[in-house]
């Protein structure tokens, strides 16, 4: 089983799509998770502190918008865990959105630079299309190591 | 009285992690943050209704929240639009949407970029301004000062208190902010000796400035409020522009302030303090340093020509440096003079009019408005009437005792 980047990272579509090939996806969702469940933080509504901006310093400096910084910071422990990774570009809203185009910008640019295996996709228009990509996730899925026998 | 509601339209504010403060800021001044709802498809079509195409997923949700507050699918007294300092897309992004709520809707509409640095405090007076002119109409349409009231304005410099009485100024004081409480009394104490009025025949009083909230406990005042509704009318008023459009601009010790105005009501304003060198201490450092009082350094200036002098920064250190570099030059003292004025109003003019619509005449108050080269400066930059009412440097103490006579009549 593999660790396995998404992109956009709170994409429920890829993120079932990752688990049901029996690896773990790497979804924004599980930060936000602990962060609004950590007791003692009181910063609605997703309990990022202005703490949050200055992690995010580890890769982008001070002059890159403090919201650019909160977001990696959500984002940094996804992409030191990365494995491999699933990225899909020009998706609707509706598909995942990271919110912001430089933290996407930003967050593409170090997936790529840790040399992993990556699958880059162009969101699907078409019925035909659709297929392709389904079948393209899986077959890159079904090729990393330690991969298990989708259950569907 | 019913809460005020602010539509919030922003992106950042939660990952920046000052949402609580900007909520905290809005229940302070008695006003509750709420979020245009929005279906996906709305933004989806946002971008085609509104004229503007954005890359980022949540500058898109703020045009459609935009749309909404507009069309009236949402209802809200007031906007807040905020987005991350330093980012490009953001700022267009703010500045359009503030301008379109502004022409279309007619709601008072505040903006801000935010640090993770951002606090409370520092949106309390944005805050206040914005539901002030929300809820508060009807204090705001006074056009004339009536019966015996007084006005203390607590500035970050200096502190100034007007007696007033039937639509004049009978006595005043002004003196160097030091304890606030203190200072307030000195300048209270020498208006009432000014204007020969007895404390007790005082029937309303006004506060403002940054110690407004002291003074308000201190002296029971009838009236406690911000300064950038305070100054808007005392800018109207003293300048006998109350009806139609008008640009208040107020370079104080701290922060300046451009307010752009209506009928005497603030539309949109900015309120900047960001950087010394476009503030009034950066023409004290100036005068010193050519040895001549903050009196005379306007004087000076109109008989200079700014552009002999090479400014090669704002920043009140590398200014004074640029400015000192060109007296060792040889420069002319009323070069240096007016270059300074020129290098503050260039400031102003970048960061801040930017913000606002500088609708003539435009209005130049406060202490340094008195330094004759910084309105001439404005003037040259701007292209545009320029005017510097007479008590300029009273317009809070002048606004608060105007507006507090509306407390005599309650």
């Amino acid at each position: 089983m593999k660790n396995i980047f998404i992109y956009p990272s709170n994409s429920l579509i890829l993120y079932d799509l990752v688990e049901r090939f029996g690896h773990k996806p790497l979804a924004i969702m599980q930060e936000i998770r602990k962060k609004v469940t950590t007791a003692g933080i009181d910063s609605p509504p997703l309990n990022i502190t202005p703490e949050d901006p200055k992690r995010g310093l580890k890769y982008a400096a001070v002059e890159v918008p403090a919201g650019v910084r909160g977001r990696m910071s959500l984002i940094d422990p996804l992409i030191e865990d990365a494995e491999a990774a699933i990225l899909v570009e020009d998706a609707p809203i509706g598909f995942g959105c990271m919110g912001c185009q430089r933290t996407s910008e930003l967050v593409g640019f170090l997936i790529r630079a840790k040399r992993i295996p990556i699958l880059e996709l162009n969101y699907p228009t078409s019925d035909a299309d659709a297929e392709n990509f389904v079948y393209r996730i899986s077959e890159f899925l079904k090729g990393l190591e330690g991969a298990t026998e989708a259950d569907a | 009285m019913n809460e005020i509601e602010v539509a919030q339209i922003s992106c950042g504010s939660e990952y920046t992690g000052i949402q609580g403060e900007i909520e905290s800021a809005a229940e302070q001044v008695g006003a509750k943050i709420i979020f245009p709802d929005i279906d996906l498809d709305e933004v989806e079509v946002a971008e085609a209704k509104f004229g503007l195409k954005v890359t980022s997923p949540d500058l898109k949700l703020m045009l459609a929240r935009a749309i909404s507050v507009v069309e009236g699918h949402t209802t809200a007294d007031a906007v807040f639009i905020g987005t991350c300092f330093r980012c490009a897309e953001g700022a267009l992004v703010r500045n359009e949407i503030r301008r379109y709520i502004h022409d279309k809707s007619g709601l008072p509409v505040i903006s801000y970029s935010y640090t993770e640095r951002t606090t409370a405090d520092t949106l309390l007076t944005r805050m206040e301004a914005l539901t002030t002119i929300a809820k508060r109409r009807s204090l705001l349409a006074r056009e004339t000062q009536s019966g015996i009231t007084a006005g203390i304005d607590s500035g970050s410099t200096t502190t100034k208190a007007v007696v007033m009485k039937d639509d004049e100024v009978l006595g005043f004081g002004w003196v160097s902010s030091t304890d606030v409480i203190k200072s307030a009394e000195e300048a209270f104490a020498t208006a009432l000796q000014e204007s020969g009025i007895k404390r007790d025949e005082i029937q309303a009083l006004g506060v403002t400035g940054y110690g407004r909230f002291l003074l308000g406990d201190a002296f029971n005042a009838d009236l406690v409020q911000e300064e950038i509704t305070v100054n808007s009318k005392g800018a109207v008023y003293l300048a006998d522009r109350q009806k139609g459009a008008a640009t208040v601009i107020d370079v104080g010790g701290m922060d300046n302030k451009a307010i752009s105005v209506n009928d005497g009501i603030p539309g949109i304003f900015t309120m900047g303090g960001i950087c010394a060198g476009a503030s009034g201490r950066f023409l004290e450092m100036t005068a010193k340093r050519l040895g001549v009082d903050i009196t005379e350094l306007g004087k000076l200036a109109l008989a200079g020509d700014a552009s002999a002098i090479s400014m090669n920064s704002y920043c009140i250190v590398f200014g004074i440096q640029s400015l000192v570099n060109s007296l060792s030059k040889g420069a002319r003292h009323e070069d240096v003079a007016a270059a300074a004025c020129y290098s503050v109003a260039e400031q102003v003019f970048e960061q801040q009019l930017q913000e606002v619509e500088v609708r003539e005449p435009v209005i130049m108050v406060g202490g340094t408005s008195l330094i004759e080269g910084l309105p001439h400066a404005m003037h040259e930059l701007l292209q545009a009437e320029v005017i510097v009412p007479p008590h300029a440097q009273l317009i809070g103490a002048v606004g608060s005792a105007l507006l507090a006579s509306g407390f005599i009549e309650e």
